[in-house]
């Protein structure tokens, strides 16, 4: 007798990208505190994990899930003589958008208007896709570079590098750029094929 | 073992020791050190589980193909060549990446509004000669992965209770998503770091060289 996936049921199922703080439900059940061990906790990384239906489904494989943590936060918090916080989130806001993680867009969208305080150009993204000009030729070439990585196959080579270089990226930040979208292709694959957006919380 | 296995981006990027682009991957030893982390857990894990490394390999293998990523789809295959009765496995999953080769994000999305971006493409099945030389478990993955890699917003419950029904348990598909979702973000990182080792070194590196 084989395991049963978990089809959840929601009201108002999120069916646009947003900036808004929607939820997250999972398909396949989670494990719960009481079944962590040490290597559970160790793979959690930070212990308020633990309150995450996401990370608590991810956590089955404790592993995989500290060293995809430790990439994750160094690729996004480490900002040391590299891009701006704000350039790395639009890069993860765009390759979201291009794969079709509503809720993984809606959280690095926000972040993307919280450092950059450019909302409403975050928000064109969202609403009109990656092709729209957002007002500044270093976002958009972001946008392209992380667009063109996301692409599969590839479509990211030498000419990338060059735009980003006329932006006045150097090779650190350009890095950041193909890491940053790079690490959204494998959260968006997780966050789409393990579980569903759930609706904002009512005002 | 481990302290020798090379760094596997590294190697798959072609980026020798001393180059621009190992000094700027240096400056993230964070990311570079985790990044191979993440490879061993995933193909050198501590547990098997539901998961044997073959069918890891299998999995890489097929999903680097699809990308068409010819260095990372070596590697996995020569993975898969080296343990015993490996040969056939591997030419098995050669021949349904080229049956799966399209370009992608494609998918439909869940409702309206966003159904103006459908876009349609290849639904993925394993050939009737692949299912056999591959087995029910594996051909059930090798499906799933090609919704992963090519259209991640069609993924659903019923995609998982497939694999589920196939004999994949809770936690293996969890070993599996993360297979494939890393395969997604390695091979873009080669892929990216590749094209700027070929484009030269630009502002940075030849500041700090000179």
């Amino acid at each position: 007798m084989s395991e049963i996936a978990i089809h959840p049921k929601l009201e108002r199922r999120p069916s646009a990208f947003t900036q808004a703080e929607i939820g997250w439900a999972p398909w396949l059940a989670p494990l719960v505190e009481e079944d962590l061990t040490g290597r559970h906790w160790a793979g959690l990384v930070d212990p308020s994990r633990a309150k995450s239906a996401y990370f608590m489904l991810l956590v089955r494989d404790p592993e995989i899930l500290e060293a995809r943590t430790k990439t994750d936060k160094d690729i996004f918090h480490n900002t040391a003589a590299g891009l701006p916080r704000a350039d790395r989130e639009l890069s993860a806001t765009a390759a979201s958008r291009v794969n079709g993680c509503i809720f993984c867009a809606s959280v690095h969208s926000r972040f993307a208007s919280h450092y950059s305080k450019r909302t409403s150009d975050v928000q064109r993204l969202l609403d009109e896709g990656t092709d729209t000009d957002l007002g500044s030729r270093r976002w958009n070439a972001i946008v392209e570079a992380s667009v063109a990585l996301t692409a599969t196959p590839s479509a990211f080579n030498e000419g990338e590098i060059a735009r980003l270089r006329s932006e006045g990226l150097n090779d650190l930040e350009i890095s950041d750029v193909i890491h940053g979208a790079a690490f959204f292709n494998w959260a968006n694959r997780l966050m789409l094929s393990l579980g569903e957006p759930t609706p904002a919380a009512e005002a | 073992m481990t302290a020798s296995t090379p760094d596997v981006i590294d190697l798959l990027a072609g980026i020798g020791a001393g180059s621009f682009v190992d000094r700027i991957r240096a400056e993230r030893p964070e990311t570079r050190l985790n990044a191979q982390k993440s490879y061993l857990a995933l193909f050198e894990p501590i547990q098997e589980g539901g998961i044997l490394r073959m069918e890891r390999l299998a999995v890489a293998a097929f999903v680097a193909g699809l990308h068409d990523a010819s260095a990372a789809a070596e590697f996995y295959s020569a993975g898969i060549i080296e343990t015993m009765g490996g040969a056939s496995l591997a030419a098995a999953v050669r021949a349904e990446v080229e049956k799966g080769r399209t370009h992608g994000p494609y998918g439909k999305y869940p409702a309206a509004p966003l159904s103006v971006g459908d876009k349609s493409g290849l639904v993925f099945e394993v050939s009737d000669f692949g299912r056999v030389a591959l087995g029910g478990k594996l051909s059930a993955a090798l499906e799933h992965s090609h919704l992963l890699v090519f259209r991640p917003r069609e993924a659903s419950p019923a995609a998982l209770q497939k694999l589920l029904d196939a004999g994949w348990s809770t936690t293996a598909i969890v070993t599996l998503s993360q297979i494939v979702s890393f395969l997604a973000f390695q091979i873009r990182v080669v892929t990216g770091l590749a094209a700027l080792s070929k484009a030269g070194a630009g502002t940075l590196a030849s500041a700090a060289a000179e």
